[in-house]
């Protein structure tokens, strides 16, 4: 074995000290077909090799990371998208229920403004006639009190003409004559 | 000192492994860096987590995973999705050995072509296989295309059956060019460094900073042609994996 090896580097190693001594001419190293066997040997058993790993185990197990993660952010969106869903559903709720408590609002706030406008409604209108009829009661006495009074001025006048025409004349007039001026007077 | 470009391209044995016929088979440094690579792909997709929110690790595994599926997605369609390990593992296998060959003193996989040629009959015979079983003879509706006048069908057959099988070719000679001329002018710009250093002292020292600036700024290049070069690989067998799934298209 160790022979025919020897055999084998022969022309290498002969192209190998050429190729040093500067001439390449006849032992260019990839056209040494006595390297053929070898490499190609050598590149059978690696690339079946690398195949087998990277069918068997690599793609697999790459493919796979990449597809987890791809599944992973499909879930992941579908998931946003329902929550997504959920919450617009709630502010559609939550925008309906506060349309409806804005709307029961407005009617309970009319109702008792209606209700406080008529019971004010009838307080003012208890209260006037009420003031109506103190009014009517103080006009009555007014009259009265005029009434009153004015037959007083009557008096009074009748006694100040006597006396006046007593001071200016120094008869006493009689009372009949005075009273009679005095109530054309008033009349005038 | 000497600074050969091709010896990075070595093939190396490191132990051997047996025999098949005449030929030895041997753990090869060429070997050690694809089971870098798997390595490297595993621990990515095996050892990140597998969190609701991703670290970063994980971020690199399922970014890679997505951006595989959607490239089989928008290229063949969801029946391309069957392929998904196939285009994923041919993604990933070249663009971490395309990645880690750019790290100085490592080995870069694909910059032998019958690794690359072994991974595009791989690919060919998918399409050839799969096209056939699905499709029977239908599948070789894809060498006639729709809407040809009659008179000029043979020779643009001719073509398409041609293109056809050239396709193993062109998709295994479009990685293995770009990886080895990639190192090759990377190695050949580093090479001016050290040469100017050596040969010219001080001034060397001076003048080495243009082809050093140059080597950095091809660096981040071979870093995009890394990523690049791979993901031509996965599209490529896509579309030809398109033809396999919907022929007469």
């Amino acid at each position: 074995m160790a022979e025919s090896h020897g055999g084998a580097k022969g022309p290498a190693a002969g192209a190998h000290t050429a190729a040093d001594g500067g001439h390449h001419g006849g032992g260019f190293p990839p056209f040494e077909s006595s390297t053929y066997a070898s490499q190609l040997v050598s590149l059978a058993i690696f690339f079946v090799l690398l195949y087998v790993i990277v069918s068997k185990l690599a793609l697999p197990r790459i493919g796979g990371a990449i597809e987890a993660r791809q599944n992973k952010i499909e879930g992941d969106l579908a998931e946003a998208q329902k929550l997504k869903d959920q919450s617009e559903a709630a502010l559609k709720a939550y925008e309906n229920e506060l349309a409806a408590a804005r709307s029961r609002a407005q009617a309970i706030g009319n109702e008792s403004r209606d209700k406080a406008n008529a019971q004010a409604e009838a307080e003012r209108k208890a209260l006037e006639e009420q003031l109506a009829a103190k009014l009517a009661g103080a006009e009555k006495t007014i009259a009265s009190t005029r009434a009153a009074a004015m037959s007083n001025v009557r008096g009074i006048a009748a006694d100040a003409a006597g006396q006046i025409v007593q001071q200016l004349t120094g008869v006493v007039p009689d009372a009949a004559s005075v009273n009679a001026a005095v109530d054309a007077s008033l009349k005038g | 000192m000497k600074i050969d470009p091709i010896h990075q391209f070595n093939i190396e044995p490191l132990f051997t492994l047996g025999h098949i016929g005449n030929h030895t088979i041997a753990f090869t440094n060429s070997s050690l860096y694809m089971l870098v690579a798997v390595a490297i792909i595993s621990l990515l997709m095996l050892a990140s987590g597998t969190q609701l929110i991703p670290g970063r690790l994980q971020s690199v595994a399922e970014i890679s995973y997505e951006f595989v599926a959607s490239t089989i997605r928008s290229t063949a369609g969801t029946e391309g999705m069957k392929f998904f390990p196939l285009i994923f593992s041919l993604f990933m296998f070249i663009c971490v050995s395309n990645l880690v060959g750019i790290i100085p003193y490592t080995f870069t996989v694909s910059s032998h072509l019958i690794v690359t040629a072994a991974l595009a009959l791989l690919v060919f015979f998918t399409v050839l296989i799969y096209g056939l079983y699905k499709n029977g003879l239908k599948f070789f509706k894809i060498f006639v295309p729709h809407g040809v006048p009659i008179y000029i069908l043979p020779l643009v057959m001719f073509i398409e059956i041609l293109s056809f099988f050239l396709r193993p070719v062109s998709h295994s000679v479009r990685l293995f060019a770009n990886m080895l001329a990639g190192h090759i002018a990377l190695k050949v710009f580093a090479g001016f460094v050290a040469m100017l250093g050596f040969s010219l002292g001080a001034l060397g020292w001076v003048g080495g900073v243009l082809p050093l600036a140059l080597t950095v700024a091809l660096t981040s290049l071979e870093i995009l042609v890394a990523f690049l070069q791979a993901y031509v690989f996965a599209i490529l067998t896509c579309i030809y994996l398109n033809d396999a799934i919907h022929p007469g298209h």
